[in-house]
């Protein structure tokens, strides 16, 4: 398991390094989107208009989060599960998005998606919502703004731990359960 | 007859939502200590002391423990000699309003179809059951999208018995994998209805992670059911380790002969609840 510095705009080299468990520490900028925020930036691909954010090289971190309270950037700021965005993400990955960021599964077609496109998927602690904010220096709401918690902001981050779940080689770092130990053929 | 003010109701539910999002209790605290000394993969005890590093920030500085500070759920339990002095569903309306919005907790209520923000986190769930005495009680529980999304509903057929809802149950939480921020709590409901299956299920959810229950039957199925799910190997966030499970907690009521049913309500690690009696 290696550990790595990376800063956005992040690229094919950066992307194919990377193994399932590596640890990464991210700088630069990333973008929040979540559920709402996914279905408006695909309405606005259909008509063929620009996003508000450039896909090319961007991390898309899967967060709604807390309002700041006064004297913080953000509030708390934690991972939401990803399998709801899957429905997009293979799409956005083939316009040169790097990197997603979340808890939890994706589908094979996602996962083919990043194989395809030297992207990786990187795990955050669910339920470290705090902890994260840390890392989270700056934010800035660019677009949906009448969404609130699910509003695409622009968030500057410094070394904000990852670990990479999905590489672009096809490796995955999540357990498989053992049913057979659980009882259950 | 004890007259209760609606103002009260309202600042105690309002200081419930805010202390339940930024203190992790107790109880919870201590299994998260307790599976951070009995892991071994380096993974898992990462997880968890990223976790408890979490509870000390947000107790230190007052920031949601999670982001998602869940659809306000509760509890209330009204005494049969308590009158309260104006509208009860909406001084816990209210209070929640007042909560979400002093405690700058995100507001996650939307519309479902068109998933427009109600912008002040109601309305919240809200369970009444009357009890002897002249007291009100009011549990809170923060209710996480993530975890609740990979809970089920199931009609079983009454000969598939207990064989068959523990595979329901294992299967359940094998296949929600890391989706709802293991270690989960897993309150389980059986029996009733379809409707009151779900309910006794979350119910089960704001008991105490070290308590026992007072059917000795009961507690032993508990047990089973939370040794099975922690020898699935999923561990603390997916990533493998001896902690799937914090605790399992069963819920049991008689049902209608031609029935089984059996609800399991997932919840994540922080298990954030908060109860006050007026």
């Amino acid at each position: 398991m290696a550990e790595y510095k990376l800063n956005t705009p992040l690229t094919d080299a950066d992307m194919a390094q990377l193994k399932a468990g590596d640890v990464v520490f991210l700088t630069g900028y990333i973008y929040s989107a979540r559920d709402a925020a996914h279905k408006k930036l695909v309405d606005l691909l259909d008509a063929g208009k620009e996003l508000p954010f450039k896909l090319e090289g961007a991390a898309i971190y899967y967060v709604g989060p807390s309002p700041a309270p006064p004297g913080r950037p953000i509030g708390a700021a934690g991972p939401t599960t990803s399998y709801r965005m899957d429905s997009y993400a293979p799409r956005l990955y083939s316009l040169g998005l790097k990197a997603t960021i979340g808890k939890g599964k994706r589908d094979a077609a996602t996962r083919q998606a990043m194989q395809d496109h030297t992207a990786v998927y990187f795990g955050a602690t669910g339920g470290a919502g705090a902890l994260l904010s840390n890392s989270i220096v700056k934010s800035t709401v660019i677009a949906f703004d009448e969404l609130g918690p699910e509003a695409i902001r622009e968030m500057q981050v410094q070394d904000f731990p990852l670990l990479v779940i999905n590489d672009s080689h096809g490796g995955e770092l999540y357990a498989v359960p053992d049913l057979k130990a659980a009882g259950v053929e | 007859m004890r007259t209760i003010k609606t103002s009260d109701i309202v600042d105690a539910v309002a200081d419930m939502c805010i202390k339940a999002n930024t203190e992790l209790p107790d109880d919870v605290r201590a299994k998260l200590e307790q599976a951070m000394a009995e892991e071994t993969s380096a993974s898992a005890k990462e997880v968890l002391r990223q976790l408890l590093e979490n509870a000390d920030l947000s107790a230190k500085t007052k920031l949601p423990l999670c982001q998602d500070c869940g659809l306000a759920v509760y509890f209330v339990e009204i005494g049969q000699d308590v009158h309260v002095d104006g509208n009860l569903d909406e001084a816990i309306n209210e209070g929640t309003r007042k909560g979400y919005a002093d405690g700058y907790l995100r507001k996650s209520a939307c519309n479902p179809l068109t998933r427009a923000n109600t912008g002040d986190g109601t309305p919240a769930v809200i369970h009444y059951d009357f009890v002897p005495g002249d007291k009100l009680k009011i549990v809170y529980m923060a209710k996480g999208g993530g975890a609740e999304n990979m809970s089920r509903v199931t009609m079983l057929a009454p000969a598939q018995g207990w064989e068959g809802i523990k595979k329901f149950v294992i299967k359940r939480v094998a296949e929600a994998g890391p989706n709802p921020c293991p270690p989960t709590v897993i309150g389980i409901g059986v029996g009733g209805t379809f409707d009151h299956a779900a309910k006794i299920a979350k119910k089960a959810l704001i008991r105490r992670l070290d308590d026992t229950h007072p059917d000795p039957e009961i507690a032993a199925k508990e047990q089973e059911l939370e040794d099975a799910l922690n020898s699935l190997g999923i561990g603390p966030m997916g990533l493998g380790g001896k902690t799937t499970v914090l605790s399992v907690k069963l819920a049991m009521e008689p049902c209608h002969l031609a029935s089984l049913p059996l609800a399991v309500n997932v919840q994540c690690h922080s298990q954030r609840h908060e109860e006050v009696v007026l």
